[in-house]
């Protein structure tokens, strides 16, 4: 008897469980909250958010996919941003803090200073403007210690500040769904991931994604993706998925090594949070 | 790389009972350090002047940020095979209570602290319960601090009898008490000579038998309705499986409307071959072969294997809510994907987590459990807690915040003890002719039953045996009734739960008092753990029965330890061992008290025997009564 072509997925691997916990998080966001939008950095992390979000809506994307341009991002974060757009029809919102970048705001600031305008309050200017009460995000975890603190529906103020050190209880999948007027939430569905989780998954979903995370031949590569002047790579010689999943197996670097803004004083990074950062 | 889901741990217990000092000792004694660290956090330590904790390391992981291992400071990655380990270290502070549920409910296992010296604690208690009413069962208690009291194996029996009584009360049956010290790596991961004669598992290896949380994939269909999407002609329920299975044809019922369709297919993107089946656990979409209104909250399930409707239900909940929970309060329930309007209709009781004892009062404070019953106007479909806890468990929202959580519980949970009543109603008694008094005048004493009660290995049979002896020797009718002899035979079909104690009690207080009406002095040696077996015992004939409490504390009764049992009962290896792992009620008001600790066993034989042939002795005027009669 000739075996059938079909598919049955009675057991689930550990990249099953992420995976469905996650497709559950994005479907209980957009059935809860009216004015929704997914906050997309082009990084790996937020890619494979909204690989999961086409998942989650059998090849759609069902609200607005949001990117905050500082003006300064990457060499080739930005065609890899609009030729993706193009191939998959996505309802892109790009937003930029026009005023702040005409001021001449840059991280010659400081960098706190220069996050807050372009970043924080680009962000702030795209919600009032189209009245967004949930902005679902990328984040997770094991980045560092103050998104570890984070819930899966974490309610915002009217200023769109984090109080981390009241926030709701959340168990048994039961979410903060609804905030006063004015306020908001923000929805992280891959918090409970780690980074080599996400390769891992990149790697078996075939998730597209901009080249600047592999070496191309010349010993440095980016581990997380910013803006160009804020943001350093690092020595590494892997050059595919593979290699760079080996790597992190050993890896005692943490993952925003490379990132400026978050070592610029003691707790920089919980201050740009409590005040709106992604 | 392994494939296997980390194992998350939740580390619960009272302040300052070691759980962030073991958390730290956990860390570094499974390998899970940066090199360099331990000895940057000691040397840190010296130049502040400050003697080195443990649970430093984990301030100073929190504080970086720059380190290559996951720091969080809820969860925390130990390098443990075959899978990782995920720390949940919640705040042992009542005012954070809703930062511990957060972390206890997504765990699958949970190490409750409590200290060697200090016992059971008020947030032990508390944190217990909360384990119970999370739903977690696989629980290792780790009794800490034991290098504060000399590693003493009678102290650590006395908190495993101090613990298991609690636990037991309130449903949880932890698989190890594990005696450590934290602060000295002692049975953490690495045994030491002090703690030698604990022969069951360190803390890391009892933590390698547990499982992650299973799906429920054996339990009858829950497909709890998330949202109807409308997609390109086609109309896709969305949903997570809650436990059981679906495949396409199987007809799908959906509560409360119990409109009824079959599943036509399963939606999926991405994939290149159809999906035909799903299984609990999975966010699936199906399409169905008949247009029938659906929405939010409906439960879908086989047609045979249907949750409850209910307008009403009991419900065991915390709460968390700033302003109390009061009956005649209206909140907002939410079910899995269900979403009413309840009322609290009553508050059954509110638990009194220092003695279980519950109070009827009107009001649920911040931070208490209770028994409430909560009415909604519409039908809403559940199961409860102990059936399927993924729809037998529920938040409260008030305004937009959760304010509490609970589980649907059925009727009244209480052990049922065995009807004491005569079941053969066709009973017609016959008087003997000879007299009581005649047989004891023909002893030359009076019969009676002599109840010893206490733990194992408080002297029971040992006093009794001797006794038996002596006062043969001097010609009286004696005969001893002993647990494991009568064991052998006529009570040969009982164990050793609750109802079975109780059972083989009420047979030897019946044999006992036929001994005793043929005119005998019987001793009985049964630990008789309960104080209404006890009673019931009493009142076959009251004015014979003579309750004596022979007393000796867990702690000595382990270090005695004549038969091995309390050794196999720490362990684990014996269930419902009384004083350990089950109950001992000590007697309200013997007739006699003989302290065997710190007593020979000379002087305590010779106590009872006094008392015997004080009460025994049939006095002048009784001999004449007794010849008229």
């Amino acid at each position: 008897m000739r075996t059938s072509q079909i598919t049955v997925v009675l057991t689930m691997n550990d990249l099953d469980t992420l995976e469905q916990q996650s497709l559950f998080i994005l479907r209980e966001a957009f059935s809860r909250i009216e004015k929704l939008a997914l906050l997309w950095s082009i990084g790996k992390d937020s890619c494979a958010v909204l690989w999961l979000v086409k998942k989650a809506f059998f090849g759609h994307v069902p609200f607005p996919i949001v990117h905050v341009d500082t003006g300064c991002k990457m060499d080739g974060m930005i065609e890899f941003r609009d030729r993706l757009a193009k191939e998959w029809n996505l309802p892109l919102i790009v937003g930029q803090n026009k005023a702040a970048l005409k001021q001449g705001v840059g991280p010659h600031q400081g960098r706190i200073t220069c996050c807050e305008a372009l970043k924080t309050d680009g962000l702030k200017a795209i919600v009032a403007e189209h009245g967004f009460k949930g902005i679902i995000a990328g984040i997770r975890r094991d980045e560092e210690g103050t998104r570890a603190k984070e819930r899966v529906f974490s309610p915002r103020g009217v200023d769109a500040g984090w109080n981390v050190h009241d926030q709701p209880p959340e168990f048994w999948d039961q979410f903060t769904t609804s905030v006063p007027p004015g306020a908001s939430i923000r929805i992280h569905p891959i918090l409970h991931w780690t980074e080599l989780d996400i390769w891992r998954y990149i790697e078996r979903e075939g998730i597209p994604l901009v080249d600047l995370y592999f070496d191309k031949g010349e010993g440095k590569r980016f581990r997380s993706l910013g803006c160009a002047p804020c943001t350093a790579p690092i020595a590494s010689r892997a050059s595919n998925i593979a290699e760079i999943i080996a790597e992190l197996e050993t890896t005692t670097v943490s993952e925003r090594s490379g990132r400026a803004q978050d070592v610029e004083s003691e707790d920089a990074f919980e201050k740009l949070r409590a005040n709106g950062y992604m | 790389m392994t494939e296997l889901s980390p194992l998350k741990i939740v580390v619960v217990g009272h302040v300052d009972h070691g759980k962030s000092t073991l958390v730290g000792r956990l860390l570094n004694d499974t390998g899970s350090l940066p090199a360099g660290k331990l000895e940057a956090v000691k040397a840190a330590s010296e130049k502040r002047g400050v003697a080195f904790e443990w649970a430093f390391l984990l301030d100073a992981l929190q504080a970086e940020r720059d380190q290559g291992i996951t720091i969080d400071t809820t969860q925390i990655r130990l390098k443990t095979k075959p899978r990782e380990t995920i720390i949940i270290d919640a705040p042992g502070h009542r005012e954070f209570l809703k930062n511990m549920i957060t972390g206890a409910a997504s765990a699958d296992a949970a190490i409750l602290v409590v200290d060697a010296v200090e016992g059971l604690q008020e947030q032990t208690r508390r944190h217990g319960y909360l384990l119970h009413l999370l739903g977690l069962r696989q629980v290792v208690v780790a009794v800490n601090k034991m290098d504060a009291v000399n590693y003493d194996i009678g102290r650590f029996a006395e908190v495993v009898a101090e613990m298991n009584a609690y636990l037991s009360g309130i449903g949880i049956e932890p698989q190890h008490i594990i005696p450590i010290s934290a602060y000295n790596g002692a049975n953490v991961v690495t045994r030491i000579d002090a703690l030698d004669w604990f022969t069951g598992p360190t803390l890391i290896d009892g933590l390698t038998g547990f499982k992650a949380q299973a799906q429920p994939v054996e339990l009858p269909l829950r497909f709890p309705v998330q949202d109807v999407l409308k997609l390109d002609e086609r109309r896709i329920v969305v949903g997570r499986i809650e436990s059981g299975r679906l495949r396409v044809g199987d007809e799908i019922v959906f509560n409360p409307s119990g409109k009824a369709a079959r599943i036509a297919s399963i939606e999926s993107w991405g994939t290149k071959v159809p999906v035909i089946a799903a299984v609990a656990g999975q966010s699936v979409g199906i399409t169905l072969d008949d247009h029938i209104f659906i929405e939010r909250g409906q439960i879908g399930s086989h047609q045979l294997a249907a949750p409850r409707e209910a307008r009403a239900f009991r419900a065991n909940l915390f709460w968390l809510g700033t302003q109390a929970l009061e009956v005649g309060q209206r909140y907002k329930l939410r079910l899995a994907t269900s979403e009413q309007t309840v009322e609290v209709e009553r508050i059954v009781k509110v638990v009194d987590l220092d003695d279980l004892k519950s109070d009827s009062v009107t009001r649920v404070d911040r931070h208490a459990v209770a028994e409430v019953v909560l009415r909604s106007k519409v039908a809403l479909a559940l199961d409860e807690f102990s059936e399927n806890s993924r729809l037998g468990r529920f938040v409260l929202v008030d305004g937009f915040d959760i304010v509490g959580g609970g589980i649907v519980v059925g009727a009244d949970a209480e052990l049922s003890r065995l009807a004491q009543s005569v079941k053969s109603r066709n009973l017609f008694p016959v008087g003997h002719r000879a007299s009581l008094e005649a047989r004891w005048l023909l002893n030359g004493h009076k019969g009676g039953v002599i109840w010893l009660t206490g733990l194992s290995g408080a002297g029971k049979s040992t006093v009794a045996m001797e006794v038996e002896h002596q006062l043969l020797r001097k010609g009286r009718q004696v005969y001893v009734l002993d647990g494991d002899n009568l064991r052998q035979g006529l009570n040969s079909d009982l164990g050793f739960s609750p109802e079975d104690r109780t059972e083989n009690i009420r047979r030897v207080g019946e044999v006992a008092h036929l001994f005793a009406s043929a005119g005998t002095i019987v001793i009985t040696a049964f630990i008789s753990p309960y104080q209404a077996d006890r009673d019931r015992v009493r009142t076959i004939q009251p004015e014979t029965f003579h309750e004596v409490y022979v007393k000796a504390g867990v702690g000595e009764c382990t270090k005695r330890d004549p038969k091995g049992l309390y050794a196999k009962a720490i362990k684990g290896e014996i269930p419902e061992f009384t004083g350990i792992s089950a109950p001992y009620e000590a007697p309200e008001a013997p007739e006699l008290v003989v302290e065997t600790e710190g007593h020979s066993v000379e002087s305590s034989v010779a106590q009872l025997l006094d008392y015997i042939d004080r009460t025994f002795a049939l006095e002048a005027g009784e001999e004449a009564d007794a010849l008229r009669g």
